[in-house]
């Protein structure tokens, strides 16, 4: 894992080149995620930065607590970032969209959307059968196995089941553009999840 | 909160209003190498789609006894300039059934009175 941001999905746009082409971008929203706590290798086994995004009036009083430990307002999320070197950071220190350049590639995750529960045809890519000609297996799951040996159904079968609501993550994806006063990051193509679902933008490693 | 919208309109330019039916001609700029020239293009418009920055338009036309179709991105920055020739007044807002025609009623609309 390398040092990311956090912020929300605002949603699918379009940005011209100089050259009039058409280049289809996601616009993520990002006010500066704040390093609440630091992960040392000595103390805790491994090394990390902590970051808290977005005010949170809700906190209960152990949430309050802990923040105020560190000094800082209740936040609504904490994600550690695993780093190598944590001494360039400090508690408090706010990491905003600058932290990425025009044309870096960056690696996008976030909670995908939730299907519910869906059958093998969208959940596992399964072809279906006839939709006519009197054939009844439109959509059916078919055999899902063999007989009495193994006797079992084999592990990772497709099955319906439920789909998504899952992190997703896609690496190297460009950052098109970043608007720093106002906190918006561009970036080529679609992003995972729904809109103003929370997303982590992660440096390449 | 920013809005997405308020993003989306951002980089709308002001373009000149037109509908399915009008003739236009569309400039639009062509890089040869490092130099840029200016290349025109006029027919009928037979199709708008989509909305706000990602709305294009197509422009069909006869030429040499081939029909010709081109579609533009409406706010794409080639697009120099777009010069409304004539209005026309028709029925439908797509116009698919030029492509059918064959001579004079291929490129003939109806002129909208003023």
């Amino acid at each position: 894992m390398a040092i990311g941001i956090l912020g929300r999905k605002l949603g699918m746009s379009q940005i011209f080149t100089e050259g009039g082409k058409v280049i289809p971008v996601t616009i993520v929203r990002s006010e500066p995620a704040v390093v609440v706590n630091k992960r040392e290798k000595a103390k805790n086994g491994y090394s990390a930065i902590q970051l808290g995004y977005e005010e949170n009036k809700k906190a209960n009083k152990p949430l309050k607590g802990y923040f105020k430990k560190q000094g800082i307002t209740p936040k609504k999320y904490l994600r550690e970032f695993r780093i190598e070197d944590t001494s360039s950071y400090e508690v408090g220190q706010r990491l905003g969209v600058d932290l990425f350049s025009e044309q870096e590639l960056v690696k996008v995750s976030a909670k995908s959307k939730g299907k519910g529960f869906t059958g093998v045809v969208k959940r596992h890519n399964f072809s279906g059968g006839n939709a006519s000609h009197g054939s009844m297996s439109g959509k059916v799951v078919g055999s899902i196995g063999q007989s009495s040996d193994p006797s079992r159904v084999w592990k990772n079968t497709g099955m319906p089941g439920r789909m998504g609501g899952k992190k997703v993550s896609v690496k190297n994806l460009k950052v098109i553009k970043i608007d720093k006063n106002r906190g918006l990051v561009f970036i080529k193509g679609a992003i995972p999840g729904p809109e103003k679902g929370l997303v982590v933008i992660q440096k390449k490693i | 909160m920013i809005s997405i919208d308020s993003i989306r309109r951002e980089n709308l330019k002001k373009m000149p209003k037109f509908h399915p039916g009008d003739t236009l001609e569309v400039s639009t700029k062509i890089k040869e190498g490092d130099k840029e020239r200016i290349q025109h293009f006029s027919g009928i418009v037979i199709r708008e789609r989509g909305c706000g920055i990602s709305k294009t338009f197509t422009v069909r036309k006869i030429s040499y006894g081939v029909g010709v179709e081109r579609t533009f991105p409406l706010y794409s920055p080639s697009i120099a300039k777009i010069r409304l020739k004539q209005e026309g007044t028709v029925r439908r807002s797509k116009l698919y059934y030029l492509r059918e025609r064959k001579g004079k009623s291929a490129t003939r609309i109806k002129v909208k009175k003023r």
